[in-house]
């Protein structure tokens, strides 16, 4: 398994043809105390880039991005009731969805996580 | 994901401009404190500010709770006397201040001619001959003087047209030496009258001098998140040392902005330049107790003409309070739509209530339709049902 991250502070961890995706520890920070997130339906088809969930703290509304091209096979339902689990763990049990990945090849663009790490620490 | 830095709303000019985009933000008295505090400093009505320490949720439960210490020293505030300033006063805003005894204040308007919103504020009678007043005056004056507080964004131009309409005998000076802090939560008189004896015979919207270690205080029993607390006027240099002592006090932390805006929200208290503008008359904010009987009666204030007759037959939209269904906040600029989809309003002030657990607004809408109970919300495109309720949502606790 291994994992990538975006400029956008989102994650993916790739296992497989199966991709789950969600935001890192560094943006649900800057959030702050999340109250709503909205994941996309089972079936969607995104296309890497597009908007495809809503994360709410209590003061900023965030459109969520995918990081790679896929179909949702699954959005988080543990969030509907429970959004703060997304602060209080962002890279865990705080996943926003699964996808089934279309292109592997997209993965090749984004960061690490030491890339990542080092991309955050200059911010 | 996009626009990972929140901000809170804060005050903005008549025109909707913010100081903030103009030019780089003034540092206040207590910046390096916050810093030491841990508070996240953002540029908030053309100053660098704490918009959280700890995290808003937990702040805002704080002060609802116990006691929280805000900064608002990026307010305004003034002092104006002289020979007839009540009467003057009276030609700018719609109070009766004829009728306000010194050290009492209330909150008021200024309103231009067409009777729309320039600034809300609060304005407190001086009895300027009390030698323990910590405000330079002339003894003279009598009791015609007053202290009033305005918001941060706009008081250069409130400054101005205050300038603009008073008599040149009338002295007006911007305390702009002095911090302004504020101690909101059912605990702030236990924690402020232990280190200045004597603040808890104060009443709501009472104000007096006091002392503390040799420094003068101006204290009134007031504040803006619908619990009881004080407002403490005192010198700059004395700002870090006071606030160093109050939060050592067990039941006080420092708060930030963002629960500041979250606790006025949930109070029902209107924010300028977001819930109020030159665009809405006191009656349409639903501001109707900031018209006293006798103003009412006489008229003689700015739009008199225009705001009786709009109270008499009513505002075309009025500033109502919603609950949002579900969770997701519904946030301002949101349209508030009627069953044909047609928008009717908007939405001026929206978030995420901690205290109430449930997403509320602020909305201007037509008064008919509130009346229903319930009505539509509309944000990117999707819809919000929302049951209109009375304000404020979270009981006000004030001690009168």
């Amino acid at each position: 398994m291994s994992r990538f991250f975006t400029q956008e502070h989102e994650w993916i961890e790739v296992d497989g043809e199966v991709a789950t995706v969600g935001i890192t520890e560094y943006a649900a920070g800057q959030l702050g105390d999340i109250v709503f997130v909205d994941v996309p339906a089972d079936g969607r088809e995104l296309t890497k880039g597009d908007d495809a969930a809503v994360v709410e703290s209590v003061k900023a509304a965030s459109d969520v991005y995918t990081p790679a091209s896929g179909v949702v096979i699954e959005g988080n339902a543990a969030l509907t009731d429970n959004p703060a689990l997304v602060n209080e763990d962002p890279e865990g049990g705080g996943w926003f969805f699964k996808l089934t990945l279309r292109d592997d090849s997209e993965l090749g663009e984004l960061m690490d996580e030491e890339k990542y790490a080092a991309y955050v620490a200059r911010l | 994901m996009s626009d990972i830095a929140p901000e809170p709303a804060h005050e903005l000019r008549a025109d909707g401009t913010d100081p903030v985009e103009e030019l780089p933000p003034q540092v206040l008295p207590l910046d390096a404190w916050h810093r030491a505090q841990g508070g996240r400093m953002v540029p908030f009505a053309g100053y660098t500010m704490p918009v959280q320490y700890e995290g808003i949720m937990a702040e805002h439960l704080w002060t609802r709770d116990s006691a929280g210490l805000f900064d608002v020293s990026h307010m305004g505030q003034l002092v104006i006397h002289g020979p007839d300033t009540t009467a003057a006063l009276e030609v700018l805003l719609p109070g009766d201040l004829r009728i306000l005894k010194p050290a009492k204040m209330r909150y008021s308007l200024l309103l231009d001619e067409q009777g729309g919103i320039l600034d809300d504020l609060m304005v407190t009678r001086l009895d300027a001959a009390d030698p323990g007043i910590p405000f330079p005056m002339d003894a003279a004056a009598g009791d015609d003087a007053f202290y009033m507080v305005v918001n941060g964004a706009t008081k250069y131009d409130d400054i101005g047209h205050l300038r603009e309409h008073l008599a040149d005998e009338i002295t007006l000076n911007h305390l702009d030496d002095r911090a302004l802090l504020a101690l909101q939560g059912p605990k702030a008189v236990d924690a402020l009258d232990r280190i200045v004896p004597g603040v808890a015979a104060l009443t709501f919207m009472t104000a007096g001098s006091f002392a503390w270690n040799g420094h003068a205080l101006w204290v009134s029993r007031s504040g803006y998140t619908g619990e009881d607390g004080y407002e403490i006027s005192l010198q700059e240099d004395a700002a870090t040392a006071f606030a160093e002592a109050i939060c050592a006090e067990p039941e006080v932390k420092p708060i930030g902005l963002g629960a500041r805006d979250s606790l006025r929200l949930e109070a029902g208290l209107p924010l300028y330049g977001h819930d109020l503008s030159p665009d809405t008359t006191p009656v349409a904010a639903d501001l109707g107790f900031a018209l006293s009987k006798r103003r009412r009666e006489e008229g003689g204030f700015p739009g008199a003409e225009r705001i009786l007759a709009e109270r008499a037959a009513g505002p075309a939209l009025k500033r109502i309070g919603v609950i949002v269904d579900g969770r997701q906040p519904v946030r301002e600029g949101a349209e508030v739509v009627d069953a044909d989809g047609s928008v009717v309003g908007h939405v001026t002030s929206g978030g995420f209530a901690p205290s109430v657990q449930a997403p509320i607004a602020m909305a201007y809408c037509p008064p008919a339709l509130a009346e229903s109970g319930a009505i539509t919300l509309r944000q990117r495109g999707k819809l919000h049902p929302a049951r209109v309720v009375p304000m404020p949502f979270v009981p006000h606790r004030y001690v009168r």
